[in-house]
């Protein structure tokens, strides 16, 4: 009997996320116990060793992101995934990984909050604070799934923007999508595209730690790999080290935001549905993409000219798909498990272009395709 | 053997950063910068394979100077990258700097999970009782009574020892000395790096300008002088009753002891993952 190419597995989105960072080359996590992203540490301090990885357990989720920039900066794919109290505690290391450029990923399994809010229902909660959380002006690479599947292959996406942009990469899940179950395919993995960052080229003498490319990007070199060179938290010249230059500051600030947000498509990544002759829409992104794809589908079904977009990438917010969209449909319609925190960048695009309308729980409850249903036929 | 100053100023000073440093002069920070440098000159250990982590305050400017794979965190937090680098390459040294308040308050979490984890990382707290480079607040080790900042009607808090919460949470190799102890501090720190396991060296160090110049004593060379006489060696404090030892700090090697590292359970872990491999 010959192998299946493809094999098929009932997943949660949590376990779906560690194939796909062990996919991606995830070789070592670092994180603390909180629910409802328990699952990925529980899966990786059993699958890494076995793929010569290494997971620790650490005292606090502020050693778990200290951790893994530390081992990133060693040359090894590092990650964290947590909730957001744990979240919270990230912050200040995220903007050590930001303004040093190191790429790694922090998955955050949202959940109801503020404070210990709701630890086992599912919320959106903390999608600005995911883009302005640690101080600072920076930009930063915000992703959301949906589904399974979603969990799979965006963290491998999410791998790969960290690696090719020199980036640490938040990957937005939410307690519906970790904990539901799904029979997936996972793809082989010769099918799938694996990003490794840019080494340096030059001898040790001559390299520039943070000169960036035509992209804004600088080869990075392994702590031992005989690239001696400085790595801080404050703002720094080319070289590494610190700088209080007005010149070079700014210079620092524009080229770490234009690497980001020049709108490279393989960062901005949205999904269409049914959007060529659509007269509304739906924007959505998590699990509540999925409620709002099965009640375009019923409504499609019905007669009713929907769409929906489903936002992969939260920031930089994918503008030049969504701005044209707004343009040319009368209302659309943005429903999310917060008070609006996706729609304030919706209006900001939309500029009165169309009728924005929002639908918003933040009762701990899942806004179910009904729901959606009612208000798109009320559009 | 002596070892020439220039020799070591041309091997491990970066000649492509900008001096001067940003310590007053008299900072007890050079003489530690000094020691470190004497001590892994006389182990031969190559620059590349050298990562040098600190936190913030003055200790954290120190890897910035030194020609090595050099890692300025977070406040209280070189531990915690320390960690990720040593397990990450486990085959370099990792040495991490820290000040009082850096590796005792605001990371005193991670100072004290990394002794009991019992990676094989090196870590050297320059103890100044004060936060320096804010302005001279109080710190976890500011004396009952001194004045600081934030304690101008004299401090009612207790200060701690940092070497004998090293020893109480698990570390392999603790030790202690002052800045005067410059030779004491050559060894301990070889000795640390040398060490398989978490191996900590307190260094008694002087802050004549925020500590000392509020608390009355002295310049940096009245500081060193006290710490002279203050000091006693590990074997003579064995040999002192407490009463005696009051006021005293002991200097030397606290605890030498061999200890499962974590970095090599985790080659254990390893095989015992690739065994099962096959049913994942």
């Amino acid at each position: 009997m010959s192998e299946p190419t493809k094999q098929r597995h009932l997943l949660q989105g949590n376990e779906a996320i560690v194939e796909g960072a062990l996919t991606a080359g995830c070789r070592f996590f670092a994180g603390y116990p909180i629910t409802p992203a328990s699952e990925i540490a529980e899966q990786l301090s059993i699958k890494l060793p076995a793929v010569n990885g290494t997971f620790i357990q650490m005292e606090d989720e502020i050693a778990s992101i200290g951790a893994i920039i530390g081992a990133s900066l060693a040359g090894v794919k590092s990650m964290t995934a947590t909730s957001g109290p744990g979240f919270s505690l990230m912050q200040e290391n995220l903007g050590f990984a930001c303004v040093a450029e190191v790429p790694c990923v922090i998955v955050n399994v949202m959940r109801g909050g503020p404070s210990t809010g709701l630890p086992t229902s599912p919320a959106q909660g903390d999608v600005q604070m995911a883009r302005w959380g640690t101080h600072g002006d920076h930009s930063i690479v915000v992703l959301a799934v949906s589904t399974v599947m979603d969990s799979f292959t965006i963290t491998v996406k999410a791998f790969n923007i960290a690696e090719k942009y020199r980036v640490p990469v938040i990957l937005l899940s939410d307690e519906v999508v970790a904990h539901t179950r799904e029979c997936v395919e996972l793809p082989d993995t010769s099918e799938i595209k694996v990003v490794d960052r840019i080494r340096p080229s030059v001898p040790p003498d001559w390299y520039k730690p943070y000169e960036g490319d035509a992209r804004g990007v600088a080869p990075m070199a392994a702590f031992g790999d005989g690239y001696r060179h400085h790595v801080t938290g404050l703002i720094h010249d080319i070289m590494g080290f610190p700088t209080q230059k007005p010149g070079e500051v700014e210079e620092f600030h524009l080229r770490q935001t234009k690497k980001i947000t020049r709108g490279f498509p393989d960062i901005q990544m949205t999904k269409g549905y049914f959007l060529d002759d659509a007269e509304t829409f739906v924007i959505a992104y998590g699990a509540v993409a999925r409620s709002a794809l099965r009640a375009v589908q019923d409504a499609r079904e019905a007669g009713i000219k929907v769409g929906l977009l489903q936002l992969i990438t939260l920031f930089p917010f994918p503008r030049r798909t969504v701005a044209p969209l707004l343009g040319q449909c009368r209302s659309v319609l943005i429903p999310e498990m917060n008070l609006g925190q996706m729609s304030r960048e919706i209006q900001r695009v939309n500029q009165g272009s169309c009728n924005v309308v929002k639908y918003n729980r933040i009762d701990g409850k899942f806004i179910t395709p009904r729901e959606i249903y009612g208000q798109l036929i009320k559009l | 053997m002596p070892i020439p100053a220039q020799a070591l100023r041309h091997k491990y000073l970066r000649h492509n950063k900008k001096f001067p440093h940003v310590w007053c002069p008299g900072c007890g920070n050079g003489i530690v910068m000094g020691a470190l440098l004497r001590a892994i000159y006389r182990l031969d250990i190559d620059q590349d394979d050298i990562v040098l982590a600190s936190g913030i305050g003055c200790s954290g400017r120190m890897p910035t100077y030194l020609d090595f794979n050099t890692l300025h965190t977070t406040h209280g937090r070189a531990l915690t990258f320390a960690t990720g680098v040593k397990l990450a390459r486990p085959e370099l040294n990792v040495v991490a700097i820290m000040g009082d308040g850096d590796a005792t308050a605001i990371g005193g979490n991670h100072f004290i999970h990394a002794a009991r984890r019992n990676l094989n990382l090196t870590a050297i707290i320059i103890n100044n009782s004060i936060y320096g480079m804010t302005g001279g607040q109080y710190s976890p080790t500011t004396p009952f009574g001194s004045k600081s900042t934030t304690s101008v009607y004299g401090h009612i808090e207790h200060a701690f020892s940092i070497a004998e919460l090293a020893v109480t949470a698990g570390a392999s190799f603790v030790s202690r000395a002052t800045v005067y102890h410059a030779d004491l501090l050559d060894r301990l720190i070889e000795q640390a790096i040398e060490k398989r396991g978490f191996a900590v060296v307190e260094v008694i160090s002087n802050c004549h300008v925020q500590y000392g110049r509020r608390n009355k004593l002295g310049g940096a060379v009245d500081m060193l002088k006290r710490f002279k006489e203050q000091s006693v060696t590990v074997s003579r404090a064995a040999k002192m009753s407490p009463e005696e030892l009051e006021g005293k700090t002991t200097i030397g090697v606290l605890v030498d002891r061999d200890l499962p590292i974590s970095t090599e359970e985790y080659k254990k872990v390893r095989q015992k993952a690739s065994t099962l491999k096959e049913k994942l």
